[in-house]
């Protein structure tokens, strides 16, 4: 009996139809994850209302006849303060500031990593403790010097200047990614190619970059999301008509020009959140592995 | 090259050294050069533009005698403290739940975490039309024939910035739920089978064994709920922009306010050099412990 | 000439003495190893040699020129990883040829180079394979290849064979000594494993805490090790310790007293405490006690048998100590045995010093 015991701890859990604890988890689950879902589904259906619709039942009520309009709105001509061409604008400026973003960031700390995991010089490790120390600072403590430098070389509200302020700001905990993968992989692949005559750059880009796809994909996934979301960097550091999405997306919502049309602010916010929803749910575990990884992240 | 002669230090290493040039200018210029010109700053009078008029501690007498500035800290300790709270104790329970070997895991754990890849700008909006008085969650149990609820936060000046603790605890929560998990797996399975030989019944043994084994995991979930807590900016922006009244502003909303929009830079250092001061308060003991823990380990 | 001097060379990290004012001297076509415990500083003096690490003080000749701040690969010397080192994205073709690339040589000379390394070493048919499609003992080849490619004076092996299991490790073993009588070049082979040293060395580097114990041939190490540490860690099961005195009948051990007349010492031995080392092959059992010096009967408290061998663990005046029969004598535990001891066979140490009297 006591044989026939132990084999159960070890193997498959038996499965119960029902017992009054898996009753408790998975009722806290599901009403958790009714807490989770509520503002995805009321999201979509008040951007597939029409307005008289959503202005008599409530946001649960699902939509009598569904509408996109309000989606065809938000994406072409929803109003701004300033102008009515919609988020179709933010979103084009978001993919400017984005793709070089993410491969700039992604190229200085790469090499970073690269320099600080095998060729430490003296003070390498203090640049990186200052480095790390950097990723707390309140962004605020930092704006308007910013500001300043980037006026001085030419590049203040220039979508250039932004991709500068998302490398620096992303570079912490892309420096810190990079250095802790090519810290786990075998010093004697490094030492074989030095041997074989090959120098910084053509170690890191024949040798190891060949072998980083994980490591890239992580950073583009945490880079992606990132520089999408941002708020305050694209508000202080671009122009009006440089906006990204999501300041354009805040200036339609709360814009207090006219009557207030919900479903084309909800169709608005779900086109918005798009992006960074989609390379969540592709990336799955990956993703996942990116916020652990970079847990330093403020 | 000879190898007679030990080369110079200097162009040892000469590539990686001029490889590392921007992250020298990164962690140099900005974080540190940045981060001190706005401190110095703060001891100015400045107004549109940056001026060496030096006023002292002025700059600080003004921000703590200003009502706006202190009904901000108010609502940072108010958000911080039930955010710190809720989240670490909502992210616990839910990461344990999540670790009974239960089915659908990693559904569940898609749905929590989604949040977190969504920005505050959209998490704000999002929360601002489910908080809606007139067709929001008030309405839906009104709906239901509760006609005099009430559960309208957003416009109520006592409880609007627990409005946005609903929110923040939406986007958030995933994040300390999947930190807190990989504290749990990390744990030997063997003490599992140890407090089970020993009948100490499961709820104990997570609070008297596990916690206290998770203690990395802890404080990395602690440090980044509390920077974020005081980076909080984006999302009162979207919600709420600080109102009804001042009763949702923040600090980091006061400085951009300042700095941006008021045209008194110097007051907007100032609010920042505090901002500044609050994150060393968390920063500066969490280092030493890590420092400690490294040296001992 | 030599083929690789160290001269005076030392190395510290901070206030750490890694490496402590060595010397040696390699001759061409030497097969040197370096052998110690971890942490003795075996490889990183390897490294050094590699210029894998910047030395603090000393220099490093290679055929006579001075290395010392030259670059691994302006060095003439080959390397041959524990882990393999392979470039894990390039087929076994382009590791070997990575390093000449590196140094622009013509593509016809490469594919020469490459062809001839694959011949010598067996591995032509799997030119086109990726490293991970390879077994460990075929993975080992490539490093090697990858060493024999660049046409070099020296070959550095850091544990080569540490990651492979027992018996490809005897069969490499055995291919690596061929190699070295079919190439002649100068190898320097570091590893923890003394039967790998004392099969394949020319002469054995005993290393311990950064410092040289003893550089000498294998058989030399084995017969006349110079001190305690080196006579404990050459051979197995180690040697067997005892305290003793010499006295003016000879050596005592416990309640034991034996003549030394036969023992081939260093310095003259005066009176005085000593530490007797007798290795377990050389007690002598069977037809061999009546040859020996001083015999006595001993019980048997523990057999571990061995199968060619058994090992006994007995008490021999006051001390632990154990010995090795022949495997097909039949022995109970508790029973008792005849041994013998004789002054060539022991080994006597300084008490305090620890060196060989």
């Amino acid at each position: 009996m006591a044989d026939l015991a132990f084999k159960d701890a070890c193997g498959p859990r038996p499965k119960k139809a029902f017992t009054l604890p898996n009753f408790i988890i998975y009722t806290t689950l599901t009403l958790l994850a009714i807490y989770y879902l509520a503002p995805l589904y009321v999201m979509i259906v008040t951007s597939l209302k029409t307005m008289p619709e959503v202005r008599l039942g409530n946001v649960f009520s699902l939509p009598q006849e569904v509408t996109i309009e309000p989606w065809i709105k938000a994406w072409a001509t929803a109003c701004t303060g300033l102008n009515c061409d919609g988020l179709s604008r933010g979103f084009w400026n978001s993919v400017q500031i984005l793709v070089p973003s993410v491969v700039l960031s992604i190229a200085v700390a790469s090499v970073n990593g690269y320099a600080l995991a095998f060729w430490r010089f003296k003070g390498a490790n203090l640049l990186f403790t200052i480095l790390l120390f950097g990723a707390f600072i309140p962004y605020q403590v930092m704006l308007y010097p910013i500001v300043m430098i980037l006026r001085d070389i030419g590049l203040y509200g220039d979508v250039w200047g932004l991709v500068i302020v998302h490398s620096i700001f992303g570079m912490p905990i892309l420096t810190l990614l990079f250095r802790n993968y090519f810290s786990s992989l075998p010093e004697e692949l490094f030492k074989a190619a030095r041997v074989d005559g090959a120098g910084f750059w053509r170690i890191l880009i024949r040798v190891l970059l060949p072998m980083s796809a994980p490591i890239v994909v992580v950073a583009i996934i945490l880079q992606v999301t990132g520089i999408w979301n941002d708020f305050l960097f694209g508000v202080v550091y671009t122009r009006p008509e440089s906006y990204p999405m999501t300041v354009q997306l805040n200036n339609i919502v709360n814009s207090t020009f006219g009557e207030k049309e919900y479903n084309v602010n909800m169709a608005a916010t779900i086109l918005t959140g798009l992006v960074p929803l989609v390379v969540y749910f592709v990336s799955g575990k990956l993703f996942v592995r990116g916020i652990a990884a970079g847990a330093v992240k403020g | 090259m000879s190898g007679n002669a030990r080369p110079n230090r200097l162009f040892r290493n000469l590539s990686s050294k001029i490889a590392s040039i921007p992250m020298a200018l990164t962690a140099l210029v900005i974080f540190i050069g940045c981060s001190a010109w706005t401190v110095v700053y703060s001891f100015t009078g400045s107004r549109l533009l940056p001026k060496t008029r030096w006023v002292g501690v002025d700059q600080y007498d003004r921000l703590w005698g200003t009502d706006r500035w202190i009904v901000s800290i108010e609502n940072l300790a108010i958000y911080g403290g039930c955010m710190l709270v809720f989240s670490l104790t909502l992210g616990f329970v839910m990461a344990a739940l999540l670790d009974q070997r239960i089915r659908f895991e990693n559904t569940f754990r898609t749905v929590f975490l989604y949040p977190y890849a969504l920005s505050f700008v959209v998490t704000g909006l999002t929360w601002q039309w489910m908080l809606n008085p007139t067709f929001g969650l008030q309405k839906v149990v009104r709906d239901f024939g509760f006609v005099d609820f009430t559960f309208a936060p957003l416009t109520n000046s006592d409880f609007a910035i627990y409005g946005v603790l609903l929110a923040g605890l939406w986007q958030g929560t995933g994040l300390v739920m999947v930190i807190m998990l990989a504290g749990l797996r990390g744990i030997d399975e063997d003490i599992w089978k140890a407090s089970r030989v020993d009948g100490i019944p499961k709820w104990k043994t997570y609070i008297m064994i596990v916690l206290p084994l998770m203690r990395g995991a802890l404080i990395t979930a602690v440090v980044l709920v509390a920077t974020s807590i005081i980076k909080v900016f984006d999302l009162i922006v979207a919600q709420t922009q600080g109102g009804p009244g001042l009763a949702t502003e923040v600090p980091a909303k006061y400085v951009m306010d300042m700095m941006f929009r008021n045209q008194n830079l110097g007051q907007g250092f100032a609010a920042s050099t505090m901002m500044l001061l609050f994150v060393m308060i968390i920063l500066i003991p969490w280092a030493v412990y890590e420092y400690r823990e490294k040296r001992r380990g | 000439m030599h083929s690789v001097s160290v001269k005076d060379l030392s190395l510290s990290f901070g206030p750490v003495e890694v490496l402590q004012k060595l010397d040696i001297d390699i001759n061409d076509g030497e097969f040197l190893v370096l052998l110690g415990s971890s942490g003795c500083g075996k490889s990183t003096l390897l490294n050094c040699i590699a210029g894998l690490l910047d030395i603090t003080d000393g220099q490093i000749f290679i055929k006579g020129r001075n290395v010392t701040w030259d670059e691994p690969s302006q060095r003439g010397i080959g390397m041959v990883f524990q882990s393999y080192a392979l470039y894990p994205q390039m087929s076994v073709e382009g590791n070997l040829s990575f390093g000449l690339k590196n140094a622009k040589m013509p593509a016809a000379e490469i594919s020469k180079r490459v062809g001839r390394a694959a011949e010598i070493l067996q591995i032509g048919p799997l030119l086109k394979r990726k490293p991970a499609a390879l077994s460990g003992g075929q993975r080992q080849r490539v490093a090697i290849g990858r060493a024999l490619v660049r046409d070099v004076d020296v070959f550095l092996f850091d544990e080569p064979l540490s990651n492979l299991d027992a018996k490809l490790r005897a069969d490499l073993r055995v291919e690596l000594k061929q190699l070295h009588r079919q190439l002649k070049n100068t190898m320097i082979y570091v590893t923890h494993d003394q039967v790998e040293a004392m099969t394949l060395a020319d002469r054995i580097a005993i290393m311990r805490d950064g410092s040289i114990q003893q550089l000498a041939k294998p058989d030399e190490i084995y017969n006349r090790p110079v001190n305690r540490y080196v006579a404990d860690f050459i051979g197995s099961p180690s040697m067997n310790f005892m305290q003793g005195s010499i006295g003016a009948k000879g050596l005592t051990i416990g309640d034991v007293t034996l003549s030394i007349d036969g023992y081939k010492s260093a310095t003259k031995l005066a009176k005085d405490d000593v530490i007797v080392g007798v290795r377990p092959e050389h007690v002598a059992t069977g037809n061999d006690v009546a040859d020996a010096v001083y015999c006595t009967k001993v019980t048997a408290d523990l057999l571990e048998p061995m199968g060619a061998d058994t090992l006994v663990w007995t008490k021999f005046a006051g001390h632990e100590m154990r010995f090795r029969m022949d495997g097909q004598v039949r022995l109970e535990e508790g029973q008792e045995v005849e041994i013998g001891l004789s002054p060539e066979n022991l080994h006597l140490f300084d008490k305090v010093t620890e060196e060989r009297l």
